[in-house]
């Protein structure tokens, strides 16, 4: 059996001398959806930042291993080079950087560092037009400022437009279902079912199982107290709505 | 290719290195050391000037020496007192006879010079369509003299006027005349007078009645001799109804001293005319340790003299070791115009203390001030702005907005904005922030692909999107590219 694209083992991590992981073992294979849930404050976002490589955060154990490579000694480019994909809980903004050009930058210095040739312009505008179109956004979009003056939604469905744009081979979404309507969500889930190939694996983040209803997962793994207490199928994701997360709770 | 893209390239080529560094090679002829009358005569006899501009320096020569001492201390910059005896007033690249006629006459060693600034002198390429090339008429001062001046044939067909300021005084000496210190006269300050005494040369300008300039006329100064001052004097026209755009840009090589760059720029506008007027100054900053650089200090002011006019600055500052500058506009004409777009980058060790004035005379007058400072490294940075509204201009309004941008907790960035409002019912507003580059915006950009240094480049590139818009586009790009370069090393 070939390894996992993503594996896990006994990470730990701090911040501000503060440790959040706790011995994290995970593994996720090329064209799985990984379901992580747990509650506000256990490390869903510091796990996230952790694997994208923020500074701040400091592994003091363990390791991940991504497609054969350490994932750990690169730098945050070099993991977006070679295709991990991170969609922000808080989205950032960039005033005066407008999306196209914004997106447009990103990959094509991931392709540049692939040794891959550029996209021009053109073929970038034809691949959004489609791409947002999918994700029922006006076009208009990819003439404003990255995230600047979005709603919550909007800056979701942003991630999720540069997710599909750079066609990652690991995508990390961080609760990017967390404050959208009902209508968004589906448009957010659609979005991210377009990415599911055999290729590529999910790690899909979140606080409730709302998401899971459009995004089926193969695994769920909930995260309590830096730790993962325990894996399982779709069924997990329903008990956990049912019985919340208080069994998984420090006393 | 994108602009970002190219930023990066050019970055990755300078790789931290002033790009524009090196030393051309060539004789020159200079001035005894010094400065006295003997030294004004000089360089007013190597100009073969007429009796009355050699008065007019001697006048102002005798201003700046009841100015001595007078230098202005107000502006937050610190340096050590400079010796003006121990400097170089005039110094040219030695030729044979007259100026040059044609680009042939040209030293081939200077022409590669300004190939390698990028700068397309050479008007047989554009004409034979060379790509790359622009449509740009280009007037290029080394060290102290003007070495050659495209399209001037094409220029002439519609009366517009493009010349070394030196041959406008010999072939057009009542425009000289009239309008020499008009618009910054003699005693003006400290280095307008001293500039006033010695300039050397720099460009004129006329656009006549009517006539919109069909191309951008562009100027490039070049200090390449050591213990030099460059004092350039610029002089632009535009009469009625008439509209031309006008682009300089500097360079000067790497050395451990530091060189004075004391220039004036006067602009008139008549009734209905407009100037816009854009710079990308890129001298050398010096190292890091604040070792070497351009004192970079300029007196530019334009006059909107007629009504209906407008004069336009836009400047992208990212070299010098220090920079004291306020490009202002005189708003005499009723509905006049005047605008001010800078950015200006503090990166190193590198002072800049810049801003404008706006002076409202007539009414419904309006001016619109946006400035972007980007300070990083030990970077220090100051606006400093004034908008004046005089008695009789009733119905004016000014906006300014001025935004500091902070890279690195080793810089500094202040905002000293005088507003002095004469009559009642003007309209001044004002709006200021500052802000940093967050670690969120950096990992954002970072997360997405991009290294340090390019995302540090789109950022800023973003926050003067404004500004860099106003510029034409064939400078924009390369304005884009300087700013990349000039915060080389900011982000750790
Ligand atoms: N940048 C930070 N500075 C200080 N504490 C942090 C930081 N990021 C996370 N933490 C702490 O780590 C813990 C886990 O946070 P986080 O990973 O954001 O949880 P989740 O995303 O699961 O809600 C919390 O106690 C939080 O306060
Ligand atoms: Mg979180």
């Amino acid at each position: 059996m070939s390894e996992p694209l993503l594996t896990i083992r006994n990470l730990r991590a701090s911040v501000d001398d503060k440790e959040v992981l706790k011995g994290i073992d995970l593994s996720v294979a090329a064209g799985e959806v990984a379901a992580i849930m747990g509650p506000n404050g256990s490390g869903k976002s510091t796990l996230s930042n952790v694997l994208a490589g923020r500074d701040g955060y400091e592994v003091t154990d363990g390791e991940v291993r991504y497609d054969g490579q350490d994932l750990l000694a690169m730098e945050p480019e070099e993991r977006a080079a070679t295709g991990v994909f991170m969609a922000f809980q808080y989205p950032v903004e960039i005033p005066g950087v407008v999306n196209a050009t914004f997106t447009r930058t990103a990959l094509n210095a991931q392709r540049k560092a692939r040794g891959e040739s550029a996209i021009d312009a053109i073929d970038f505008l034809k691949g959004a037009r489609a791409t947002l179109a999918r994700l029922e956004m006006d076009e208009d979009f990819l003439r404003r400022d990255v995230n600047a003056g979005f709603s919550g939604g909007e800056k979701k469905r942003n991630e999720i437009f540069q997710m599909a744009m750079l066609e990652p081979r690991l995508a990390i979404l961080d609760e990017t279902d967390s404050g959208l309507d009902i209508d968004a969500l589906r448009i957010v889930a659609t979005g991210v079912n377009a990415m599911r190939n055999p290729e590529r694996a999910l790690v899909v983040i979140t606080h409730y199982q709302r998401l899971l209803e459009y995004v089926v997962p193969d695994s769920v793994h909930v995260l309590a107290d830096g730790r993962i207490a325990r894996s399982g199928d779709r069924e997990l994701a329903l008990e956990l709505e049912r019985a919340g997360y208080a069994a998984f709770q420090p006393a | 290719m994108t602009p970002l893209r190219e930023t990066v390239e050019t970055v990755e080529r300078a790789s931290g290195e002033y790009r524009y560094g090196f030393v051309t090679d060539i004789e020159t002829e200079r001035a005894p050391t010094g400065l006295n009358e003997e030294i004004v005569r000089f360089i007013s006899a190597k100009k073969e000037e007429p009796e009355w501009l050699l008065e007019w320096r001697l006048k102002a020569f005798r201003m700046w020496l009841g100015l001595e001492d007078r230098e202005p201390r107000w502006a937050n910059v610190h340096f050590p007192k400079i010796d003006f005896q121990e400097a170089c007033y005039y110094a040219a690249p030695k030729q044979e006879g007259d100026g040059p006629a044609s680009l042939d006459e040209v030293d081939p060693e200077l022409l590669r010079t300004y190939e390698k600034l990028g700068i397309p002198l050479r008007e047989q390429e554009v004409l034979a369509g060379v790509a790359g090339a622009g449509n740009v008429a280009v007037d290029a001062v080394f060290d102290s003299v003007s070495v050659a001046t495209t399209f001037k044939d094409k220029l002439a067909e519609m009366g517009v006027i493009f010349c070394p300021i030196s041959e406008a005084v010999r072939d057009h000496p009542e425009l000289v005349r009239k309008y020499l210190g008009s618009v910054v006269p003699q005693g003006d300050n400290f280095y307008a007078a001293l500039n006033s005494a010695v300039f050397s040369d720099g460009s004129f300008v006329y656009v006549p009645k009517g006539v919109q300039c069909p191309m951008e006329l562009s100027t490039y100064f070049r200090i390449n001799a050591q213990g030099t001052g460059q004092f350039e004097r610029t002089l632009i026209i535009a009469d009625e109804g008439s509209r031309v755009s006008y682009l300089e840009g500097c360079t000067a090589p790497q050395r451990d001293e530091n060189q004075l760059h004391a220039a004036v720029v006067e602009l008139v506008a008549l009734k209905d005319a407009e100037i816009k007027y854009s710079t990308v100054q890129n001298w050398y900053p010096g190292d890091a340790e604040g070792k070497g650089g351009i004192y970079n200090f300029v007196t530019k002011r334009g006059a909107c003299r007629g009504a209906d006019s407008k004069i336009s600055w836009t400047q992208v500052e990212t070299g010098s070791a220090i920079t004291w500058k306020y490009p202002s506009v005189l708003l005499q004409g009723d509905r006049s115009i005047g605008e001010f777009y800078s950015v200006a980058i503090s990166n190193l060790r590198q002072q800049a203390d810049t801003g404008t004035k706006m002076i409202h005379l007539g009414r419904d007058t309006r001016s619109t001030i946006i400035s972007k400072g980007i300070s990083a490294g030990r970077g220090q940075q100051t606006y400093r702005g004034l908008v004046r509204v005089q008695p009789k201009a009733g119905g004016a309004r000014n906006f300014t907005q001025c935004d500091s941008l902070l890279i690195g907790d080793t810089c500094g960035g202040h905002t000293v904005p005088y507003i002095d409002v004469r009559h009642p019912g003007a309209e001044v507003a004002h709006e200021a922030t500052t802000s940093r580059i967050s670690d969120a915006q950096l990992f954002y950009c970072r997360q997405r692909g991009l290294d340090p240094e390019e995302a540090v480049s789109m950022i800023v590139n973003g926050f003067c999107r404004d500004v860099l818009q106003q510029l034409p586009m064939e400078f924009a790009v390369e304005a884009q590219k300087l700013l990349g370069i000039s915060l080389e090393g900011a982000v750790g």
